[in-house]
């Protein structure tokens, strides 16, 4: 059996540890994600350790194992966020499940699977009651951003219907970065395990790139320039609008797609805008972080 | 001046559609495909329409509508019968307000294309792709209300003339038949109620 220890901290920079050492395994009969010592997860941790499941689960037809956290704090975090409901079918978890606690959460926005457009409507909905009340006292947004926020959620959520041809998940908290940014923030992801990006718009536009059509040439067409698979003009605004919408908040948005990244960067972050040479990962990763208002 | 109402005006509630078209969980106006069976729906009520139509597509119940949404409702919408002429037909959004607003001009103007929206109780608007001359004179005549266009029609295409006719051509305006004058489709819709 191959182990693999997951990070203490899992949020979307440790989770390319992760994926890297997920993407690097042999093939094997048996893994086990080792997730005992996970201290802290926001939504791409959670996110990518469904996908990661999924991408073991998928390599030999067999239920990677999973050892859930010690701290029951953080066990019961991911209950909250319906992380076990979701890891059903990916994982055979080791030990015992904390329980979902009934009434009022704290949650944004649950992990919840996407995999055809009436997914994208329940989404929406859920979203729309609480959004409105963590835009504005944590992140300091006017009342209306509830409308942006949620077409946000329905684009980027679209994105894995129209053109992954595979089921992902999506999840959105809000967390207090008084270390990192010393604002509260939040943080969006979404991840499926389709066909990425650069198989995506290949058919459509591999033949003008020639040698150069990559995962990070096929992330600048469909992020920079709004290239799509579909010849309708229409399309491909979504991640354009996204881009924009995310720029006026001052927030981040990235996209991990095969062996690449692409990013755009607030002046509060300072990762590289293009990454390449990351381990192949099927599908894509796409992060959106929303910071409070400096006055705020 | 000659009665500006040889169109059929047709008035269709959008929120109506939705509820009526998809499935009673789609309380917004997201996702592609439900703005394609929101716009067949129109379409649909538009096929027994005379050579001529003036429809008053209302928002005003819609609380979210997304880009993709947007696309189909609005662009396409005006795209398929500009580019087919199956009939003439004119267009007005009625309810267009601040959550809905920017996705429908990126939507428009990113398939060059423009439309009248009622913005507040009879406050008019132009949105998206237009150029200065055709906004200040669309303005013009939404404050005058028509326009003798035979007159400025001799002038050809150019200068105020062939920015009417183009205003015409897009949709934007109507021109009357028998005389020839251009009538702002505030005008025609007050016979929408």
């Amino acid at each position: 059996m191959k182990v693999v220890s997951v990070p203490g901290n899992l949020d979307q920079e440790s989770l390319d540890q992760l994926l890297d050492e997920v993407a690097a395994l042999p093939d094997e009969t048996r893994y086990l994600l080792d997730a005992r010592h996970l201290r802290w997860v926001d939504p791409n941790g959670m996110v990518g350790l469904l996908a990661a499941g999924a991408e073991l689960r998928d390599r030999e037809g067999i239920l990677p194992r999973l050892e859930l956290p010690e701290s029951s704090d953080v066990a019961g975090y991911l209950a909250r966020m319906g992380f076990f409901e979701e890891a059903r079918g990916v994982f055979e978890v080791d030990g015992t499940v904390p329980r979902r606690r009934s009434g009022a959460s704290d949650v944004l926005l649950e992990i919840t699977s996407i995999e055809a457009n009436q997914d994208v409507h329940q989404v929406v909905d859920r979203v729309q009651a609480r959004a409105g009340a963590i835009l504005a006292n944590k992140l300091g947004y006017p009342g209306t951003a509830v409308v942006q926020f949620s077409v946000i959620l329905s684009e980027v959520c679209q994105n894995i219907v129209e053109h992954a041809e595979a089921p992902g998940w999506v999840a959105a908290q809000s967390y207090n970065w008084s270390r990192r940014l010393g604002r509260w923030v939040v943080v969006i992801s979404v991840m499926d395990m389709g066909r990425g990006f650069r198989r995506s718009l290949g058919e459509e536009h591999a033949a003008r790139y020639g040698d150069r059509w990559s995962d990070a040439t096929a992330l600048e067409a469909a992020f920079l320039h709004g290239l799509t698979r579909f010849p309708d003009s229409g399309r491909g605004q979504g991640i354009q609008q996204i881009r924009r919408q995310v720029r006026r908040w001052d927030g981040a948005i990235s996209i991990r797609s095969g062996s690449a990244r692409i990013a755009q960067v607030p002046t509060w972050d300072d990762r590289p805008p293009i990454q390449e040479g990351l381990a192949s990962f099927p599908g894509t990763q796409i992060s959106i972080i929303l910071p409070a208002r400096e006055d705020a | 001046m000659n009665d500006p109402r040889p169109v059929d005006p047709i008035a269709i509630d959008v929120g109506d559609l939705v509820q009526k078209t998809v499935a009673s969980l789609y309380s917004h106006l997201i996702t592609r495909p439900t703005g394609r069976a929101v716009r067949l729906a129109i379409e649909a009520q538009l096929a027994d329409a005379g050579d001529q139509a003036l429809s008053l597509i209302d928002l005003s119940e819609v609380t979210l509508l997304d880009f993709s949404c947007a696309d189909e409702v609005v662009a396409k919408l005006l795209q398929r019968y500009q580019d087919h002429r199956r009939t003439d037909a004119y267009f007005v959004f009625r309810g267009v307000t601040e959550p809905h607003r920017d996705q429908i001009e990126v939507v428009l103007e990113r398939q060059s294309l423009a439309a009248v929206a009622e913005t507040g109780p009879g406050r008019f608007e132009l949105l998206g792709s237009r150029s200065e001359e055709e906004g200040r004179l669309w303005l013009e005549l939404e404050e005058a209300g028509t326009m003798p266009g035979r007159e400025n029609g001799e002038g050809g295409d150019d200068g105020a003339a062939g920015t009417l006719q183009r205003l015409v051509a897009r949709g934007l305006a109507y021109r009357s038949g028998t005389a020839g004058d251009v009538v702002a489709l505030s005008r025609l819709m007050r016979h929408l109620g």
